[in-house]
């Protein structure tokens, strides 16, 4: 399970908050010094760690705190508010553009799952009846063209390609042949590239001014560790992102790049990849990974029992 | 040059981050605790991991107090050297053994360059002249195959692959068979990405070590686990449960002309007392390098912004 470890953590700290009639302010730094720990144990980018404890403390030592008859129970629901929050607090659905076809772009870092995401979203909505076209604009990496050929083989969803020509020229016509075509959705799988690289950075840039995408996912490994903000403020600067995919989270990772990655872009992880399958992806419930962050359903019957 | 500083040619890039903070850290003239927090902050940014970092801290400090350093380089050098008590401080080249082949087994979870590590290595041996086999042991992943077989054109060396969806077992065991009886040097056994917490993978890859030694009574020489530098604590379970598996004798830290700081083999290190070996800076042929401990712990001290000026 992601985050398990966190929040077993999160929750031995906050248990011992439980039955306290009045939180001092000691209290509430001991409590929240395990929460510090427990996030950076969990890769949330320790600016990120920062930013959050601050806002809970304050919250913390506000009225609403002092003024409450059972404050462990005001803390616990704080910093769950305050998780939540953060990763978002509904399902982010993706955008659609009114006049189809709806243009997806799938940047990020090198093997962070594109390729893999872009087969698995093109299922998704082959499934709901649509008709995706698949644009293989990655002209750098080894046998990638022939990667998203052999996926859209399997899932029976048609690939564009030109070969290693300009990805700028081949996204173009690709948009052109779903109009023909009536594909309602274009996918289009970019090669992945380092954030400071800036000749590749630019290219995606000429990209999105080309086909003027209605979505630009960020897709992000669930492993990622510190750099997960670097990474994303980047990407983020240089180009309109719209969502973020995690993939990996079939792993045992805590996952904190999602808080991150969340905090430093304000955009919503809108799936989930949670496996090598086509079929392994899903919307992403913020809530419920807010929840799981923290153990909900104790957290509930810790506040019941509070 | 350097192991941070090493840019491919026309790639412009703005290092920021903790190397600059490193700088502003040791310029300051005393070591209070403010001192020892902001180390802190720097080490788990370059994901060292909270444990490690406070055990480096406390040290640190013990150290800076038996020796009464004051000096900023003083501390800097105590600092250093606690990190390579850790790391070591010798290069640990890949081994090649008496006899030939030598093979050598890639590992590690999904998408972290296992293949492209691969191809470096191929293009190193070959260049020092030594014959060069790859067994594309990865037969699940869509097009891993092609992919091989292009680092193999790249670099010039023998492929030996089967269909996809094969047994990868099966693979490998024709690959070392293949290498023996053409006279190769080195095989290179590429493996599917796998998290180690897919227990029917993990056994799988058992197997895989199993079948390659009896293929050739010795074999893996090498067992080599690829981590992505830009992975977090992740990288620590990963490198336990595959050393249990396969018991490995060398990482190969991969991406680290990026901006991240692949930290968490300081942790590895600690915990594992596994070398690290060769180090990914790069998508080219020539992107790999052997890891040198005292440049690491160096680059993690003295490179400043690069500002974009190459
Ligand atoms: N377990 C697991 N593996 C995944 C997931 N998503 C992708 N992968 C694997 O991660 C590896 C990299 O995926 P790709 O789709 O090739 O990644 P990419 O971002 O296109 O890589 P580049 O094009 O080289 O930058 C492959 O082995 C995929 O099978 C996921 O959600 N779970
Ligand atoms: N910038 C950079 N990219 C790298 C490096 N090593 C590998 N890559 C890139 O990372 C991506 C994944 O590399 P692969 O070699 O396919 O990774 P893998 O571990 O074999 O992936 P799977 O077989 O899918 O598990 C590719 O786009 C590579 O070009 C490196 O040192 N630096
Ligand atoms: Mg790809
Ligand atoms: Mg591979």
């Amino acid at each position: 399970m992601v985050f398990e470890n966190l929040s077993t953590k999160l929750q031995d700290t906050l248990k011992r908050l439980r039955g306290k009639g009045k939180l001092t302010e000691k209290d509430v730094d001991v409590a929240l010094r395990e929460v510090r720990l427990a996030l950076l144990e969990a890769d949330v980018n320790f600016k990120v760690v920062k930013d959050f404890v601050k806002t809970v403390k304050e919250r913390c030592l506000g009225a609403e705190v002092l003024e409450s008859l059972t404050p462990g129970q005001q803390v616990i629901k704080i910093v769950n508010d305050e998780l939540t929050k953060l990763m978002g607090e509904s399902v982010a659905k993706l955008n659609q553009s009114s006049a189809p076809p709806t243009v997806i772009m799938m940047v990020g870092l090198q093997g962070s799952g594109k390729t893999t995401s872009a087969a698995k979203l093109s299922n998704l909505l082959k499934k709901k009846q649509h008709s995706p076209l698949l644009v293989a604009a990655d002209i750098y990496r080894p046998a990638a063209i022939k990667q998203l050929q052999v996926l859209g083989e399997q899932l029976e969803v048609p690939v564009y390609q030109m070969g290693q020509q300009d990805p700028v020229q081949t996204a173009k016509a690709a948009l052109e042949q779903a109009k023909r075509n009536r594909n309602d959705y274009v996918i289009i799988d970019t090669a992945g590239r380092l954030h400071i690289d800036e000749e590749l950075m630019a290219e995606l840039t000429r990209i999105e001014k080309a086909v003027n995408p209605d979505e630009i996912l960020l897709v992000v490994d669930a492993m990622t560790g510190q750099d997960a903000v670097n990474v994303a403020q980047s990407f983020k600067e240089k180009l309109g992102l719209s969502g973020v995919v995690l993939t990996k989270l079939d792993g045992d990772t805590r996952g904190g790049a999602a808080l991150s990655v969340r905090a430093v872009t304000g955009c919503p992880v809108k799936f989930a990849g949670l496996g090598e399958k086509t079929d392994a992806f899903e919307p992403f419930y913020p809530e419920r990974m807010a929840s799981r962050i923290l153990g909900m359903g104790d957290v509930l019957t810790l506040i019941e029992k509070a | 040059m350097g192991i941070f500083s090493r840019i491919k040619e026309g790639l412009k890039k703005t290092r920021s981050g903790i190397m600059g903070r490193m700088e502003g850290l040791f310029a300051r003239s005393s070591f209070d605790d403010e001192f020892y927090e902001e180390l802190e902050e720097v080490l788990i940014g370059a994901d060292v991991g909270v444990e490690t970092t406070m055990q480096i801290t406390d040290s640190l400090r013990e150290k800076v107090r038996e020796e009464k350093a004051r000096e900023p380089q003083q501390v800097m050098d105590i600092l250093k050297g606690l990190l390579l008590d850790i790391l070591g401080r010798d290069v640990v080249p890949l081994e090649l053994s008496e006899q030939k082949p030598t093979v050598i087994l890639v590992l590690g979870v999904n998408g972290v360059g296992k293949t492209t590590t691969i191809g470096k290595l191929a293009h190193r041996y070959k260049n020092e002249g030594k014959k060069v086999l790859l067994a594309a042991g990865d037969t699940f992943r869509a097009a891993a195959i092609e992919q091989l077989e292009i680092w193999a054109g790249r670099a010039q060396s023998d492929i030996i692959k089967h269909q996809q969806g094969s047994d990868p077992s099966a693979v490998l065991f024709d690959g070392v068979t293949a290498a023996v009886s053409r006279g190769s040097d080195v095989v290179l056994c590429d493996t599917a990405g796998r998290l180690h917490n897919k227990a029917n993978l993990m056994e799988e890859l058992k197997k895989v070590r199993r079948v390659v030694e009896k293929a050739l009574p010795g074999a893996p020489h090498e067992v080599l686990l690829v981590l992505d530098a830009t992975t977090g604590q992740n990288a620590l379970a990963q490198a336990k449960v595959f050393n249990e598996a396969a018991p490995i004798t060398g990482v190969a830290l991969t991406k680290l002309d990026g901006t991240a700081k692949g930290g968490i083999v300081i942790a590895i290190a600690n915990e594992l007392k596994v070398p690290v070996k060769m180090v990914g800076v790069g998508e080219g042929v020539e992107d790999l390098q052997p890891f040198d401990p005292i440049e690491y712990v160096d680059g993690l001290f003295t490179e400043s912004h690069t500002g974009g000026q190459v």
